[in-house]
């Protein structure tokens, strides 16, 4: 894991799906200076609905005030902090990689040990994807980067409470 | 029943019981003004946005019912801004309907575009752009039903000119579930066991304090306040924002605390073993140096806005919920250990039988009182008219009931300090924004809140030079408040920090008392002007503007530009640093 991950929480917020609310989530953390690691939105089950996933990576105190500041927001229907243990995170990486003749068996083997998929292949470049754990994903991303990333992308965590324990 | 977007926002407003609308038409607005004309509210035409803004505050404030503004696009929306803000800060329902370009011009620079919902995210409770004539109504019951439950605060109804336009189907929504608002659901009721344990800690405590805000005012909970006072026999301070919510003459009441509050309601916190913080928040005006703000003392803290619990002081027991609603319960738990009707003796075995007893800490308090209570120099040898000797003067001749209105700085505390404030809702003043320029319209909305009372607005000459073209507006609508300058031709707040904390270098605080000419100009917009120069004529001239009950009055009154406001403690210091002033107790310790 990177450094300061001890700090870093995730925040799943159920929002009313409607224009700008987003805005005024971020906002929150814009103005008190606190810096987003990541970030997914997406509508819901229930399109009325939105879930964000946001990432931060703040000491506990000052997050306890934007949590509650979060909640008197009025587009804002639920939020819950979840603790990496009891959470299922996935994230999503996509990446375009320097790959020649000589070097795509490599990559292959590497995308078969991470349970990735080549999702285009070039004469000089591949395309690989990865989702997964967003741990794994950092280690995957390392490993691909002594082959030569061209370009990558990664979606933001998503994440659910584990059911262990729920009824 | 087919009507515009602009009936129906009209209509909505009525339907609302909106009685009056403070506001300044202009182009993106125009067709929501063509149906007041066949309206019953009262539409106040303001000479710039920002008194609008003021003057609905002003009026909430008064009357607890919502103030309500209307501007239009641009310029319009951007000069209610601080209004917005100070609304915010200081928890006044508000409601802003502002007019917007036609939504497919939207995002062109068109004339007169600003993004104003943008503009106000952070300092509205929440704000609206309306995208469909269907969605008025609806938006415009959302718009109150937000502004004024939970903690009541300012939204921002933004319509565009083409969804004014618009035809709708009219339609009213019958419930709070047709709203749709399923984010929204402020705590009312505070958790039963949470008041047990503050009702423990009531019953243990040796010097306990009320530290009564501005949110027992928006709760209408004074007399629930009384009422815990008095059965409890604990003290009170009542905050800038909260005086009158225990009358001043209460025994009970120990005044305003915080950086020029009186020693005794300063000293009481810091020396409390218990403080109860009732719709209050630990302002840092409040606290001074918050590590060093009532050091000994455990907390129950109670805020509808369960965001104000544990921000600055982490408390023992932190109950969200509506002010008037916890106290009410607390007497309850209360009076099951044995706390009955004031007076009453607690029954022999009750746990409120072996409470502390709390006559040591009165007698404490009451010594501090004898000791250090408020004071300036009544006989100064020069015959300077003394400021605080002005607020005495107009205190003593006021009408029972009298609002007095304040703007922001040297005259605001002083009019705070010695005012007696004797029954809830007769002080007017921005308190957290700190908004220079609130006096006079703040005093016309009031004024129209509350026809029969006699309004004072108790203002500076900086401040007044901000708003005071409010006054035509008081004129022509025959509303007449009244304006007492404390004209010391400076800005004098900042004059007394340059004084003290920046070795007497005066940076930009002169005025001059003769520039402008405020008899004139009072004049000039339709009132009568009066000037004071001498402490023999404030009686006099107080007593002609009481008199005069058909125009707004101002009066001048030339003070003594070297006065400053004690007690005082320095920004960022501890509370136990209080500075009493050269003229009060004990040679100013």
């Amino acid at each position: 894991m990177r450094d300061g991950a001890e700090r870093h929480h995730i925040l799943t917020v159920l929002v009313e799906n409607k224009a700008g609310v987003l805005a005024r989530v971020a906002g929150l953390f814009s103005r008190r200076g606190f810096n987003i690691a990541s970030l997914a939105v997406a509508p819901t089950d229930d399109e009325r609905f939105s879930r964000i996933t946001i990432v931060v990576d703040v000491a506990s105190a000052p997050l306890e005030q934007i949590v509650k500041q979060l909640d008197k927001l009025v587009n804002v229907v639920s939020i819950s902090e979840l603790a990496p243990e009891e959470a299922t995170e996935r994230e999503l990486l996509i990446a375009t990689v320097e790959a020649g003749p000589a070097e795509r068996g490599q990559i292959v083997q590497l995308v078969g040990i991470f349970g990735a998929q080549v999702v285009d292949v070039g004469a000089e470049a591949m395309t690989v994807v990865l989702a997964g754990a967003p741990s794994k994903v950092d280690d995957f991303e390392d490993l691909l980067r002594s082959s030569g990333i061209v370009e990558l992308q990664r979606t933001g965590r998503v994440a659910l409470p584990r059911l262990r324990g729920r009824r | 029943m087919r009507i515009t977007g602009a009936q129906a926002l009209i209509k909505s407003l009525e339907m609302q019981g909106v009685e009056v609308v403070f506001g300044l038409p202009g182009g993106a607005i125009l067709p929501v003004y063509d149906p007041i004309i066949d309206s019953p509210i009262r539409h106040i035409l303001v000479r710039h946005e920002q008194g609008a803004g003021h003057a609905a505050e002003g009026y909430a404030q008064v009357t607890g019912r919502p103030g309500v503004a209307m501007v239009t696009s641009g310029p319009g929306a951007t000069n209610i801004v601080t209004p917005l803000a100070n609304a915010y800060m200081d928890s006044i329902p508000l409601v802003v309907v502002s007019g917007q370009v036609a939504t497919g011009a939207i995002g062109t620079d068109a004339f007169q575009e600003c993004p104003i919902t943008g503009v106000t995210m952070d300092i509205t409770k929440h704000n609206w752009l309306v995208t469909d004539a269907e969605e008025i109504p609806q938006t415009i019951a959302a718009a109150f039903h937000v502004a004024t439950t939970g903690r009541p605060g300012p939204v921002l109804v933004d319509v565009p000119k083409d969804v004014s336009n618009a035809e709708m189907e009219w339609y009213w929504p019958g419930s709070i579930e047709d709203l749709d608002l399923p984010g929204y659901k402020p705590q009312v009721e505070g958790d039963p066991d949470l008041v047990r344990q503050a009702a423990e800690l009531v019953l243990g405590a040796c010097r306990p304090v009320i530290y009564a805000g501005g949110g027992i005012l928006k709760a209408r909970g004074a007399d629930a306040l009384r009422e815990l006072a008095e059965r409890t026999g604990i003290p009170v301070v009542t905050t800038l924002m909260a005086r009158g919510v225990l009358p001043d003459s209460h025994p009970l009441c120990l005044g305003m605390p915080g950086m020029h509050g009186n020693y005794t309601a300063v000293t009481a916190m810091q020396e409390s073993d218990l403080l109860l913080a009732i719709g209050s928040r630990f302002d840092d005006r409040v606290t001074g140096k918050v590590s060093a703000f009532a050091p000994g003392a455990k907390v129950v803290h109670v805020d509808i806005d369960p965001a104000e619990l544990g921000k600055v002081r982490v408390p023992e027991v932190a109950i969200a919920g509506d002010a008037r609603v916890v106290m009410e319960k607390l007497l309850e738990v209360l009076e099951r250990a044995g706390i009955g009707p004031a007076g009453s003796k607690p029954p022999a075995g009750s746990q409120a039988a072996s409470r502390p007893d709390l006559s040591p800490w009165i007698a404490q308090l009451r010594g501090y009182q004898e000791r250090f209570p408020l004071a300036y120099d009544r006989d100064p040898g020069s015959g300077a008219l003394k400021p605080q000797f002005v607020v005495e003067s107009l205190r003593d001749a006021a009408p029972p009931g009298t609002i007095v209105v304040a703007g922001v700085g040297q005259h605001q505390m002083w009019a705070s300090q010695w005012w007696h404030f004797e029954e809830p809702y007769t002080w007017v003043n921005s308190g957290g924004a700190g908004t220079m320029g609130y006096a006079v319209p703040a005093a016309i909305g009031a004024k129209v809140g509350r026809p029969e009372r006699t309004v004072w607005a108790i203002d500076g000459d900086g401040c007044f030079q901000m708003t005071a073209q409010e006054l035509v507006t008081a004129s022509a609508e025959r509303i007449p408040v009244k304006i007492a300058i404390l004209n010391n031709a400076y800005l004098g707040m900042v004059r007394q920090w340059q004084e003290m904390f920046y070795e007497e270098r005066y940076s930009e605080v002169y005025l001059s008392p003769d520039l402008p000419d405020y008899v004139k100009w009072a004049e000039a917009m339709g009132c009568v002007g009066l000037k004071v120069e001498s402490p023999e004529e404030v009686g006099p001239a107080i007593d002609k503007a009481n008199s005069i009950d058909d125009r707004p009055v101002v009066v001048d009154f030339r003070t003594d530009a070297f006065e400053k406001v004690y007690p005082m403690v320095p920004a960022g210091h501890s509370n136990d640093d209080i500075v009493v002033g050269p003229s009060a107790g004990e040679g100013g310790r």
